[in-house]
């Protein structure tokens, strides 16, 4: 039985890569990739599973960072927005459609976009992707733009 | 982070999580068994609670099955809702799963945490409520498999350290007419004024509902009324809407008279769309 106590080193495989990080078992998933690794794309929001700004996919399904301890995410495959590289069709249907405004969701957005292309590598009814979409919150709401990007990634598959 | 430090367990076995979970509360510790950890760290970072330990059944292959036979459907207390809505195997289960939360944190939110939790909701008790399913729970005495209506009264009644392991469904009610809606205030997303599960064995409807008291219950005098074909439909209704276990609740998202208003209008709405065939 595994049993972590005070602060543990632990592996946590995040896009691609094996990282070793220093953890305690309150430590949320969020606060170590931003602090640990520096991979600040996943943004601290709400904090309390609502606004979606720190989704990540975590086995190729979207999770809300900030209610993920990162002790629990030890064996698991963790993908944030810097792991898409710029080169996932909903990053240039994003840019296309000028689906952000403050860009403060947007990573958030991205990612549980791209997991629903993972899930749903043909486009889904339209509730499904309002189903996906309604999980995340943009305040400047850019809601039109950002489900037109969602056509567009499957449409034009991002190019 | 959350603001309080805790010892994390991940056992493989029942027996191993058990063993943790009793030894922690003999040492006086406060231990909370651990699957999707939605409530326990939204609570935590909150004050509300401060569990000095964490046990972590998601790595337990009895908690993690999902699986249809002869008998009907097995359901591993760590299987997320977007599992269960995802698999089609229990529809009117998967209906209620996929009104609960979001559709991300119904990736993280369980089975047995929904079922476990202190929001008084538990939608997914309704249709366990109502399809004679059991549960098997390990604990003293090993593994013990009893009627889920024997053990849930508004909220789970366990023996102490003991885990909510799986939810059996039998075969009929996987196959049978349902109805399930969800009535919220303001947003789609948010917590039920009144959700309603019904399911129908033998021409004869079942009943359950959340939100409409402070706590989630399945009536049979309810049914009984409901069921009453000699009567009217607003005359059922208005008689049904007398019966409930308790006052409706009332609170911010809206008043006891609101929530009864609503109800009679989802009752009226579910008995027509039965008498036209809609079910």
């Amino acid at each position: 039985m595994v049993r972590y106590e005070g602060k543990t080193v632990i592996t946590l495989n995040v896009n691609g890569q094996p990282h070793e990080v220093m953890v305690r078992p309150a430590d949320l998933l969020l606060d170590v990739l931003r602090e640990q690794l520096g991979l600040t794309g996943a943004k601290p929001g709400c904090k309390n599973g609502d606004c979606g700004a720190c989704t990540v996919i975590i086995d190729g399904w979207p999770a809300k960072s900030c209610l993920v301890l990162a002790v629990e995410a030890e064996g698991h495959v963790i993908l944030t927005v810097e792991g898409l590289e710029g080169k996932a069709p909903i990053q240039k249907s994003f840019v296309k459609d000028n689906a952000f405004q403050c860009g403060y969701c947007t990573s958030g957005f991205l990612m549980v976009c791209h997991a629903l292309q993972m899930q749903h590598p043909d486009m889904p009814e339209e509730h499904v992707i309002e189903e996906w979409l309604q999980s995340n919150i943009c305040r400047c709401t850019s809601y039109q733009e950002i489900r037109r990007a969602v056509h567009g990634m499957y449409n034009n598959k991002g190019l | 982070m959350i603001p309080c430090d805790v010892v994390y367990y991940r056992p493989g076995t029942l027996m191993e999580a058990y063993e943790a979970y009793r030894l922690l509360q003999i040492e006086g510790k406060k231990p909370l068994y651990y699957a999707g950890g939605s409530e326990i760290i939204t609570m935590s970072r909150a004050g509300s609670i401060r569990p000095s330990a964490i046990v972590d059944i998601k790595r337990i292959p009895e908690c993690m099955l999902l699986s249809a036979n002869d008998e009907g459907l097995h359901i591993g207390s760590a299987c997320t809702l977007n599992q269960i809505k995802e698999s089609r195997l229990f529809p009117l289960l998967g209906s209620s799963c996929g009104r609960i939360a979001d559709h991300t944190n119904q990736c993280r939110i369980t089975l047995g945490g929904n079922l476990c939790g202190t929001i008084i909701y538990r939608e997914t008790s309704l249709p366990l409520l109502l399809s004679d399913a059991r549960v098997s729970l390990f604990g003293s005495q090993g593994m013990r498999t009893v009627p889920f209506q024997s053990v849930f009264h508004g909220r789970m009644r366990l023996k102490p350290s003991e885990v909510v392991v799986q939810i059996h469904v039998p075969g009929w009610a996987l196959k049978a007419p349902f109805f399930h809606v969800k009535h919220t205030t303001n947003e789609k997303i948010d917590y039920p004024l009144v959700s309603a599960a019904a399911l129908w064995k033998d021409g004869n409807m079942r009943i359950a509902f959340s939100g409409l008291c402070s706590y989630p219950f399945r009536s049979s005098k309810i049914e009984a009324v409901l069921n009453d074909w000699s009567m009217p439909v607003s005359a059922r209704v208005d008689k049904a809407a007398e019966l409930l276990p308790e006052e409706p609740y009332s609170d911010v998202e809206g008043s006891g008279e609101y929530r009864l208003f609503v109800l009679k209008n989802m009752l009226h709405a579910l008995l027509e769309d039965y008498t036209n065939g809609k079910i």
